[in-house]
């Protein structure tokens, strides 16, 4: 074999291999979602987070806008805070509601932002103040079998 | 006196191991002192990377597509129980892209290139072409090692992800060309379910892995061996039977470091 | 004489584990000659070129090259040393991979930086003394033992080297074949001023082209002369080894118990 014959082989092969993991990046991953072009931080604090995951996505009226950066435990108020990555071109009022939600049934969790009405928007930094925590299945399910007690308890009388 | 014979051909065995194991570790520690030539003559290093990786193409892109095929009948299957078709596309590049394009294409590629590695510096060896280099002045690890081995290093990643890309593909023929699956939902869900750095990068890093542990254990096999018909292809079986159990116990290891509690 | 020996080996021992192969040996290889060493199969002759070329350490005793002690010798100035030294191995030990014409351009590809026109023209004038200048774009395997064994040759001397092994040249050759590469190894030498070591046990076609032969049996030299004083010598293992005898002082038999008693057998009495 003529070395340019195999050069040409092997330049083939490097081109396809790198093609496929351009593939695996763009098509089968999420690479491409990664392109958020530039973000800032914004904090939030949860009692509870339920199963969130960093790198869980940040969505507001279903579009996703930002991604979880950092999940941690806040030693003096105990409780969950999770610093969150926001596209830079969407801006958000000081009153805004963070959601813990689910998608589906048992689908993963993700943050919802749900605006306020407030003039002022928040900067990179600052804390989300109202947030709502994971809705955990067995709370739902005690809360719904207390009421349904206190139904029948009432039904009794 | 049984005893005392079985505990000293274990305490012999033992001895020999950990000289192996010494000398394994000098001779990976050679091929990265003498790799210079292998990049400074990049010719040296293609023309192995034709032998290791163009010559494995064909059977990595075949063996990609049925294995993709095969999750994608297989998956839909499964998940058809719970309804949830729609994750087709997750699970199938999930399972390529994370476990089954490093690990397959890794020990497709110990079979295939691997063995042939061994089995030609061993003939190299046993025809007295490694002396004649040295006796010219010609380090062999440099001159024909080190290529081999960088070619195998820069060959695997790239098998792997042609394996992953070509068993999605197969995924997609089987899953929504055949089945009919919904190709949005396949597409969308496959985006939502793989992250480019915890799933992808992390599949590279172990490819990565994988191809310095085989290509490694291939050569130093081969300029182990014995200078005979016998000892060359007891080499060749032992590259293969090693360098396969390595993968697997390496990508346990892995798994368990780049995959736990998020 | 010393000090027109190019290789001088002095008291040399050296041991495979624990089994002697050279006990004491003591050989002077003079400037352009061509030195035969001959003996019977596994008695050392390979050992010995490879303690020449520094694959191997003596135990004991020294072997000087060019007036520098070989194990002396670091790394770097060993692989320097070796670069004045050509060994023909073998069978050639040609790289299978590459072909005739690369296989001989190697050395100078590795260690010079001629423009590939001068190298293309040194290949040619090489592959031209051994009479194989039409085979130079066939691969080794296309080439029969005899002329592999030549191509071989040209590749052996393709640096000009001052000293030029060959371990076994004449094995497995064909009559005709034998003393091409015969005669190709008194020529080369004599042409390029380099001294030869034969390591052979092919007593007739060396008897022909040699000046000065070493006979080794048991890690010992046990006979050395000219050609002529070779043949003509009357010492037991020299006239068996020369004659080609079947017993002699070298046994036939590999040393072993009583025959009768190993078949279980009595002899009658």
């Amino acid at each position: 074999m003529k070395r340019t014959t195999l050069d040409l082989w092997v330049g083939i092969f490097v081109v396809a291999g790198l093609a496929a993991l351009a593939v695996l990046a763009l098509k089968v991953g999420n690479l491409s979602t990664y392109s958020m072009s530039e973000t800032y931080q914004l904090q939030a604090h949860f009692s509870n987070i339920g199963g969130l995951k960093s790198q869980a996505s940040i969505k507001s009226s279903g579009v996703l806008i930002g991604r979880v950066a950092q999940i941690s435990l806040d030693p003096e108020r105990y409780e969950a805070k999770v610093t969150m990555n926001i596209d830079k071109r969407y801006q958000f009022p000081k009153d805004t509601f963070a959601n813990i939600l689910t998608s589906g049934l048992l689908g993963e969790q993700y943050i919802g932002l749900i605006p306020g009405g407030d003039e002022e928007f928040l900067k990179a930094g600052d804390e989300i103040k109202k947030t709502q925590s994971a809705v955990v299945l067995e709370d739902l399910i005690s809360r719904f079998l207390y009421s349904k007690a206190e139904d029948s308890k009432q039904l009794n009388k | 006196m049984t005893i005392v014979e079985h505990l000293r051909s274990l305490g012999h065995r033992i001895v020999n191991a950990v000289w192996r194991i010494g000398y394994t570790s000098r001779f990976f520690l050679l091929i990265l002192l003498y790799s210079g030539i292998s990049f400074r003559r990049f010719h040296l290093t293609i023309k192995e990377l034709f032998s290791s990786g163009v010559m494995s193409l064909i059977i990595i892109l075949v063996a990609g597509l049925f294995v993709g095929m095969v999750l994608g009948l297989q998956g839909y299957e499964t998940l058809k129980r719970y309804g949830a078709e729609s994750a087709l596309g997750s699970l199938v590049a999930l399972s390529l892209v994370r476990e089954l394009g490093p690990v397959l294409a890794a020990l497709l590629f110990a079979s295939r290139a691997g063995s042939a590695m061994t089995a030609e510096i061993g003939l190299m060896k046993a025809t007295e072409q490694i002396s004649a280099m040295e006796m010219m002045a010609i380090n062999p690890i440099a001159r024909v090692v080190a290529p081999r081995f960088w070619a195998g290093v820069i060959s695997v990643p790239l098998l792997s992800a042609l394996f992953s890309a070509m068993g999605v593909f197969g995924g997609y023929v089987v899953g929504v060309v055949l089945i009919g699956v919904d190709q949005g939902s396949f597409w969308s869900q496959m985006q939502a379910g793989v992250d480019f750095q915890h799933d992808i990068v992390n599949g590279i890093i172990k490819s990565f892995v994988f191809g310095v542990a085989v290509t490694a254990i291939a050569l130093f096999e081969g300029y182990d061996a014995p200078p005979t018909a016998e000892g060359v292809s007891g080499a060749t079986t032992r590259t293969v039977v090693e360098s396969s159990l390595t993968i697997l116990f390496l990508d346990f290891i892995l798994t368990a470091f780049m995959f736990q509690g998020e | 004489m010393s000090s027109q020996a190019l290789v001088e080996i002095r008291d040399v021992n050296f041991a495979y584990d624990s089994r002697p192969i050279l006990k004491g040996v003591n050989l002077t290889f003079p400037k352009g000659k061509v030195i035969a060493v001959m003996g019977g199969s596994g008695c050392g002759k390979t050992t010995l070129l490879q303690l020449i070329g520094g694959a191997l350490r003596p135990s004991s005793g020294y072997v000087k090259v060019d007036g520098q002690v070989i194990h002396e010798l670091d790394h770097k100035g060993l692989y320097l040393m070796r670069r004045r030294m050509g060994m023909l191995f073998q069978f050639g030990a040609l790289f299978t991979d590459m072909s005739v014409y690369d296989n001989v351009a190697f050395q100078m590809r590795e260690h010079t930086d001629l423009p590939e026109e001068i190298i293309r023209d040194l290949v040619l004038m090489k592959l031209n003394a051994v009479g194989l200048r039409g085979s130079h774009h066939l691969m080794p395997a296309e080439l029969s033992g005899g002329m592999a064994r030549r191509v071989a040759l040209a590749r052996t001397v393709a640096l000009d080297p001052m000293l030029i092994m060959y371990d076994e040249p004449f094995a497995g050759l064909d009559p005709i074949s034998l003393t091409v590469v015969g005669n190709l190894i008194r020529r080369l030498n004599d042409a390029l001023g380099a001294t030869s070591v034969v390591v052979t046990h092919d007593v007739q076609e060396s008897l022909k082209i040699v000046d000065y032969i070493y006979f080794i049996a048991d890690g010992v030299v046990v006979a050395e002369g000219t050609p002529a004083e070779i043949s003509s010598s009357d010492k037991p293992f020299v006239h068996q080894f020369v004659h080609g005898e079947m017993d002699g002082p070298v046994p036939f038999h590999y040393p072993c118990g009583d025959y009768w008693q190993d078949l279980n057998l009595r002899p009658w009495r």
